[in-house]
């Protein structure tokens, strides 16, 4: 379908993409994952034909991108960024627009805009200019000029920025139903998003990419651990005196936790479940659970794994990854649904998984238990060095 | 292809920029007839179109500055490189689409031959092809207005670009009257054209090298031919100044001289400047 080999693009000096060569299948979901300034987009703009590469081939159903331009871009729908609108029409009108520029027969484009229009939810405002309509709704015209004409290829640069969260599963649900019979490429630097709609992840780093493969393999290599999060209510030594009594833990570690309460935190490994048993020994104790999380090794785990330096001043690694992974999330996404919101809220706490641990008792008191409190908050820093870590490791 | 056009056909004429034009260019029209036609009862509307080039001057950046720049400024410009159309038909869609508004006032004159008809005596041949130079002078300042939008992302740099490029092609024959008609002159004027090709030349491609030397050997070359032979250099800067006098061309015209020529030149220059554009537009690619 599409076959990208050695693509290297520079800007003077800077290389955004650097020697990536990938091979996209039929009827499949890829997903472009990194960070800002990976080199997603540039990729994206050149197997569209919106840039030219400095060196390396894209070809597109067979046709190369470059010595066939319009033949490859037959058979792609794009997105960018930034829709390309024109916010002197109304979202009717610009589709007709982009219908009849693609080529589409004219005796059928009007129904087919209305079927388009149907599936992106924007019959309702197809006679208000574009330039009056929100950023979600904009985007959706966006996606909907992406898929007008039933390309075989839509590439997607991130096309859930600025949707709310109700539009954000409503796109992921057109998104899967556009893989059933179309070959789509998303990018994102959301992880959750890439782990809900997509069969296989590339991974890009710095301009590289850094792994490809479908989610199951990617998420079953790494090195899974679970990490369940509690808060309750009642005494510090209360709590850690019902979690001595827990079995099969390999790691305990109690702190303060917010609004008065003891925040706990049990890792083990990941086929292990330990929630039922945290309850019935905190029930028994008769000491409330508000709250009670778990996270498994997920595809954040294996992004921030293969997107980060590794450290080279004995720093943990998972700490510093997880603290970038909560500030990305902070700075660039707030539309993400509740739950998502949360399960990042719970990533840093998971990045200390690889911290060392005192041999002698799976007990770690938190160092600087009143400080803990604000753990949350300090985790939101870039510097690891602002943060002190729940579990050993740094002292 | 026809998308595109019908698109930038309908933003002029519905949008804001179209409607300037078109009006303005109508206003000045008839106030210029109605001042030599028909207040000093001069029966030629060839001298009307010859006084209303100028208005040229100031309209023509209002509807070439935004055709690229805007879309270059709103991203829009990815959709037109996404879309499975090559870059030279964007380009003369939108070139078209220009013309088309350019037409509308053109076709609107076309009727004051006629009815000066009524009043007096009218040579029909040389009105109509002053209508038609005054038409394809357009079009080719059309052209260079819209080479000089796709090189920015801003409307306002490309309007005042285009401007200043037509006030210096409007000067050019008196700045070429203002060097010394002298052949150590001329080759001194065109050691600096040498050196600005260079300076141009760096601009694009900050490549230093490249252009010095370009550049260099272009001087070169210049004192070379001067000492070969420096008579063929007397008086010379002032032809090639003479020959970039787009509007200087459409005065044979307002004599009543229907110049295939300037036809032909006007034409050249349009297709020069869209063929820029096309590169232009090419070049961003591998920006």
């Amino acid at each position: 379908m599409i076959e990208v080999r050695h693509l290297t693009k520079k800007y003077g000096a800077f290389t955004a993409v650097n020697d990536v060569s990938f091979t996209v299948e039929k009827r499949k979901i890829y997903g472009f994952l990194g960070p800002n300034g990976a080199g997603k987009s540039t990729t994206m703009n050149i197997i569209t034909g919106c840039l030219a590469p400095t060196s390396g081939t894209v070809t597109v159903n067979g046709h190369d991108i470059y010595e066939d331009p319009i033949g490859a871009k037959a058979s792609v729908g794009y997105l960018p960024e930034l829709p390309p609108l024109y916010p002197d029409m109304t979202p009717e009108e610009y589709l007709l627009f982009v219908g009849e520029a693609k080529g589409l027969e004219s005796v059928h484009l009007d129904q087919h805009v209305d079927a388009v229009m149907e599936t992106t939810r924007l019959t309702e405002v197809k006679d208000r200019l574009i330039r009056n309509l929100s950023k979600g709704y904009r985007q959706r015209v966006g996606i909907a000029q992406a898929i007008l004409g039933d390309p075989e290829i839509v590439i997607l640069d991130e096309p859930t920025v600025g949707l709310d969260p109700l539009q954000i599963i409503e796109i992921r649900d057109l998104i899967r139903r556009l893989g059933e019979d179309h070959t789509v490429i998303l990018s994102s630097h959301i992880l959750s998003e890439i782990s809900a709609v997509c069969d296989t992840v590339i991974i890009i780093s710095r301009g590289r990419i850094v792994a490809s493969d479908t989610l199951e393999h990617l998420t079953a290599s790494a090195d899974g651990r679970r990490i369940i999060t509690l808060d309750a209510r009642g005494a510090y030594d209360r709590v850690e005196e019902i979690l001595r009594g827990l079995s099969g833990a390999d790691r305990v570690s109690v702190s303060h936790g917010l609004n008065g309460c003891i925040r706990a935190l049990v890792e083990t490994a990941a086929d292990l479940d330990l929630r039922e048993d945290v309850f019935r020994l905190f029930a028994a104790a008769d000491c409330p659970i508000v709250e009670m999380t778990t996270n498994d090794v997920s595809l954040e785990d294996v992004f921030l794994r293969l997107t980060e330096e590794p450290a080279d001043d004995g720093e943990v690694p998972g700490i510093r990854a997880a603290l970038d992974a909560a500030d990305g999330a902070d700075d660039e996404e707030e539309n993400e649904t509740e739950e998502e919101a949360e399960a990042e809220e719970e990533a840093p706490d998971a990045g200390s998984a690889d911290a060392e641990e005192d041999a002698d008792s799976p007990y770690y008191d938190a160092p600087k238990d009143k400080k803990s409190g604000k753990a949350n908050k300090d985790k939101r820093k870039k510097d690891p060095d602002d943060y002190t870590p729940l579990f050993g490791g740094k002292e | 292809m026809s998308a595109i056009y019908k698109r930038e056909l309908r933003s002029y004429l519905f949008g804001v920029t179209g409607a300037i034009f078109v009006s303005f260019l109508l206003v000045m029209i008839g106030v210029f007839s109605t001042a030599i036609n028909f207040s000093q009862r001069y029966p030629s509307f060839e001298i009307v179109l010859s006084s209303v080039r100028l208005v040229l001057l100031l309209v023509v950046p209002i509807i070439t500055m935004r055709s690229f720049s805007e879309e270059r400024h709103a991203k829009t410009d990815q959709l037109l490189y996404s879309l499975p159309l090559s870059l030279s038909r964007i380009v003369i869609a939108k070139y078209l689409a220009m013309v088309t508004v350019l037409a509308v006032p053109c076709g609107v004159a076309c009727l004051y031959p006629v009815i000066l008809s009524f009043y007096g005596t009218i040579n029909f041949a040389s009105a109509y092809g002053a209508i038609l130079g005054f038409f394809l002078l357009g079009c080719a300042l059309i052209a260079i207005g819209m080479f000089l939008s796709s090189l920015t992302e801003s409307q306002v740099i490309a309007a005042l670009l285009t401007f200043g490029a037509f006030f210096l092609i409007y000067l050019v024959n008196g700045l070429a009257g203002l060097i010394p008609a002298t052949a150590g002159a001329s080759a001194i004027a065109y050691m600096l054209c040498a050196a600005a090709v260079g300076g141009i030349l760096y601009a694009l491609t900050k490549n230093a090298t490249v252009s010095a030397a370009v550049g260099g050997i272009l001087v070169l070359v210049v004192v070379g031919a001067y000492l070969i032979d420096s008579t063929a250099f007397a008086g010379s800067i002032q032809k090639v100044f003479s020959s970039l006098a787009l509007f200087d061309r459409f005065s044979d015209f307002s004599n009543g001289i229907v110049d295939l020529t300037a036809y032909v030149y006007y034409l050249s220059v349009s297709a020069l400047f869209t063929v820029f554009t096309v590169q232009s537009m090419e070049k961003k690619r591998w920006a």
